[in-house]
């Protein structure tokens, strides 16, 4: 996906004269491209501004953001990824200043143990519901037998013995 | 059993009705702060005024108001008479210019009055981001122990005023004396 926006923003940057290039113009805000030292530190920007949410336009994520702060907090996730930081320290950085509303995938902590584990409870749930239906189902067909009247019961065991008769 | 079984969607629906009704009355750009109840953070930035740099020692000891301004900031224009008002009755305000030029700023000054005890000029953003300021206006409530008591993002008029800062100013004075 990061390796995507890397061509696809070279691919618009060559088709407009240079002249012309405005780095406040919203379509390059979000498509600017990072020069790294190692490929594998532009991998881990990706990531990393994917994951993390603007604080001012919520709702979008670090890379879709063109909010000032966001470009500060891009540029911040460069500086660090350089200096050898690893992606905890930068989330704890950023954290400490942002509080925890910028990760778009929070913490295990005591606050959030609802939000990861509740949908395993609540397949859980659904799973015992289910399972109780059906194992009532079984059990009201078996317990109760179809009521045949008299000149039915005749009939079937009439059914039945010829059926004796002529295998 | 069958017949509460019957009423388990209903209560579902409370449930989340309640949830939903509450998340109404919740304004999204009230973001929880990461720093209230932390040190101010340490910074050493140039005044506006004269070229002295500035630090947390310039405040240390009493108790004032971070207020985080520009001039492209347009809600800083409607929030400006509110500070001049509040500089009159006493309160201790200092100004964070962010991510501004010094002169159209202190021509602002200038034109609109001057709030502030003394300037703190930030023109890259750094203490801003320290702060974890995600735009202007904001004004940060600052007690003599230089710990950060109360955060507010956006324009501080009389109602937020009376609402969220009176009543911490006047106690954290108290406390002060």
């Amino acid at each position: 996906m990061g390796r995507l926006l890397v061509v696809c923003s070279l691919l618009l940057l060559g088709t407009v004269p240079s002249a012309n290039f405005d780095h406040r113009s919203a379509l390059w805000a979000s498509t600017e491209v990072v020069e790294f030292s190692q490929p594998a530190l532009r991998e881990r920007y990706y990531q990393l501004i994917q994951e993390l949410r603007c604080p001012k336009c919520q709702n979008q994520n670090l890379a879709d953001s063109n909010a000032p702060i966001s470009a500060d907090m891009k540029a911040q996730i460069q500086r660090m990824l350089e200096d050898q930081k690893t992606d905890r320290q930068i989330k704890d950085y950023l954290v400490s200043r942002y509080s925890e509303f910028i990760l778009y995938r929070p913490q295990v902590k005591q606050n959030t143990w609802f939000l990861w584990f509740a949908p395993i409870g609540f397949i859980f749930l659904g799973a015992m519901v289910i399972w109780r239906r059906y194992s009532s189902v079984k059990t009201s067909v078996q317990g109760d037998k179809p009521q045949l009247t008299i000149e039915q019961q005749q009939r079937l065991n009439k059914l039945l013995d010829s059926g004796e008769d002529n295998p | 059993m069958n017949k509460i079984a019957l009423f388990i969607p209903l209560v579902l629906f409370a449930t989340l009705s309640l949830f939903l009704l509450k998340g109404l009355d919740r304004d999204p750009t009230e973001l929880p702060s990461a720093l209230v109840g932390e040190a101010f953070p340490a910074f050493s930035l140039p005044s506006l005024m004269d070229e002295s740099l500035l630090s947390t020692d310039d405040f240390a000891g009493e108790v004032v108001l971070v207020n985080v301004w520009a001039t492209w900031c347009f809600a800083c224009r409607i929030e400006h008479p509110m500070l001049n008002q509040l500089a009159h009755q006493g309160v201790k305000i200092i100004g964070l210019n962010y991510k501004d030029q010094p002169q159209p700023a202190r021509q602002w000054l200038e034109d609109r009055g001057n709030p502030y005890l003394f300037n703190i000029v930030d023109q890259q953003g750094s203490l801003g981001f320290d702060l974890g300021v995600t735009g202007a206006p904001e004004t940060y409530l600052v007690d003599a122990q230089g710990i950060i008591r109360h955060r507010r993002i956006g324009v501080l008029d009389q109602a937020v005023w009376d609402r969220e800062f009176d009543q911490r100013y006047q106690q954290l004075l108290s406390e002060d004396q």
